[in-house]
């Protein structure tokens, strides 16, 4: 079996600090390995784009980092990931109040069956929000370009906007619950053209102000919105390697390894 | 290379097509006898005074009221015990439990439970809530027979229901920092209303025509008063409707029949308003 040499970290990640880092993360769903020593820093304030071909693990690496697998039994992890310096998987560590501070979006629009005011209410309901609820309302759907679509039907159905608009609805979402990392699941797998470049231009506009993790098999898309790119590949045992990584520039022009070059001209994957 | 049975095979097709209708006809056409039935033989004895009287030695004057009343009473007092117990068992089994060995036992068990008859279920009623607990032939008795009876099904379908719930949803919910319970309180539980609901309906009904488990726990048949508090004396509407049947005298049966459609009445209008309020909660929660 093939071992990979440690990813080559570039030690500028453009002056920003660090978000988010993992180390020798490994990650097993019952007996399947399915990701194995992803060490990895995220910086913040910027877009991290992870790609590589389907099963690669690179939804897996992205739902470690707000303990999403926590919701599936059978898996299991080992190595870290430190959030601001914590531990997440750490006995002090409380996944509600992570997963408040490190947002989801996920592949489909997923809006609940309630009024597009209740679904941006949802979050900040929950977590015991005591400010002005109008206003947080409607600075979210700012914030996610949607509130000029949606000012007059805040009391209509998530669920009778198009796709675009829920899944903008679901950056709202969770945008309102004043996160600082938004991970993003393929948002715009589900989303045609036009509805996937307002997710991009959205992406862009939010790194401002958010570290953004984003999952996505399409290199266009990584190349376009990301700073960095970490790219991950599963070897015969369909276990999921971090094979490189670095700024996207860098990973898309001058890749250092052959299997990134290979996969990003489209040669497979 | 191909037989050219086009014509046999339309032939057998048709076939099959008429034998699916017959099969839908015989059932209609059962029920269509049963109610002609029953209607050409309560409707001349139903009235409003046998709404409102109470059973009496003589046809003419026998009424329903106190059975209505204690069917009534029994059907939401049971359902007072059985749809929390039922929904919380639920939550717990499918949200909570971790799934293993012992669950799919305790899983087993609720399936098996469902399909308990009716009349060991009066028995244990018997020896537990009238006998042991000294509720005596009470209201309370029943329902909490009932309850026993009904509440495997309204867990089944509750259950079914909860897992109907997309993953989606509850992945929506937790990744803004909701807690477990406010993920089942907030999003599952809404989502799962109608669902339940309808196991709750099915169950409900099936609890209202039940005349076995009164008679084994000692329901009485012959009741001039309504009952106060779950803890009288009562009768419900199968057992008066059973007591009429088994009368040598012929006006009796006309009565049972009356009563027969007063029951259905109830049922259908049971199962009506629940079924309004189900599609009622599925059209608010598209998905």
């Amino acid at each position: 079996m093939v071992r990979l040499a440690p990813p080559q970290m570039t030690g500028d990640v453009g002056g920003a600090d660090e978000a988010l880092r993992t180390d020798k993360l490994n990650l097993w769903y019952g007996r399947f390995h399915a990701v194995e020593d992803i060490t990895l820093s995220v910086p913040a304030r910027r877009v991290t784009a992870l790609i590589g071909p389907s099963g690669c693990g690179k939804s897996t690496v992205l739902r470690c980092f707000n303990r999403m697998n926590d919701l599936t039994p059978e898996a299991r992890t080992t190595g870290e990931v430190r959030f601001q310096g914590i531990d997440i998987n750490g006995p002090d560590a409380d996944p509600v109040e992570l997963r408040r501070r490190i947002g989801m979006v996920f592949q489909k629009p997923n809006p609940f069956p309630k009024s597009v005011y209740d679904n941006v209410a949802f979050g900040p309901q929950i977590n015991g929000y005591r400010g002005n609820m109008d206003e947080l309302v409607e600075r979210s759907l700012r914030k996610a370009a949607l509130w000029d679509e949606v000012k007059d039907k805040l009391r209509q159905s998530g669920l009778a906007l198009s796709g675009g608009q829920q899944q903008r609805l679901c950056i709202a979402r969770a945008l309102a619950v004043e996160p600082d990392v938004l991970l993003m699941d393929e948002p715009a797998s589900a989303l045609d053209p036009i509805a996937t470049y307002k997710i991009e231009e959205l992406m862009t506009e939010l790194k401002n102000r958010y570290t953004i993790i984003v999952v996505t098999h399409n290199m266009q898309q990584a190349s376009r919105v990301s700073d960095f790119t970490a790219f991950l590949l599963a070897g015969e045992d369909r276990t999921g390697r971090l094979v490189e990584y670095g700024p996207t520039a860098e990973v898309f022009t001058h890749p250092k390894d052959e299997r990134t070059e290979a996969y990003i001209t489209g040669r497979f994957g | 290379m191909y037989a050219g049975n086009g014509a046999r095979r339309r032939v057998s097709g048709r076939l099959f097509q008429w034998l699916c209708l017959a099969a839908t006809c015989t059932g209609v056409a059962v029920l269509a006898v049963l109610l002609i039935d029953v209607l050409m033989d309560g409707l001349p004895t139903l009235s409003w005074t046998f709404l409102t009287n109470f059973p009496s030695r003589f046809p003419a004057q026998s009424g329903i009221l106190s059975a209505l009343v204690g069917s009534l009473w029994l059907i939401s007092l049971t359902a007072l015990f059985a749809v929390p117990t039922g929904v919380a068992a639920a939550v717990w089994l499918e949200e909570y439990e971790r799934k293993g060995r012992l669950s799919r036992l305790i899983e087993l068990n609720i399936s098996n439970l469902a399909g308990v008859p009716s009349i060991i279920y009066g028995l244990l009623g018997l020896g537990l809530f009238v006998r042991w607990m000294g509720l005596g032939r009470s209201l309370m008795s029943g329902a909490l027979t009932m309850a026993l009876l009904v509440v495997p099904v309204i867990i089944i379908n509750c259950r079914e229901a909860l897992r109907a719930v997309p993953r989606s949803q509850r992945e929506a919910a937790y990744a803004l920092g909701a807690t477990r319970s406010q993920v089942i309180w907030h999003i599952i539980l809404p989502m799962a209303i109608p669902g339940t609901l309808t196991g709750i309906i099915l169950s409900l009904s099936r609890a209202i025509g039940e005349t076995a488990p009164l008679i084994t726990i000692g329901a009485l048949t012959f009741i001039a008063f309504l009952p106060n508090s779950p803890m009288d004396a009562f009768t419900a509407l199968p057992i008066q409707i059973f007591n009429w049947v088994s009368r040598p005298q012929a006006g009796f049966h006309a009565v049972a029949a009356s009563g027969i459609i007063v029951l259905l009445v109830v049922l259908l209008s049971m199962n009506g308003v629940a079924i309004w309020f189900r599609d009622r909660s599925r059209r608010r929660l598209q998905w």
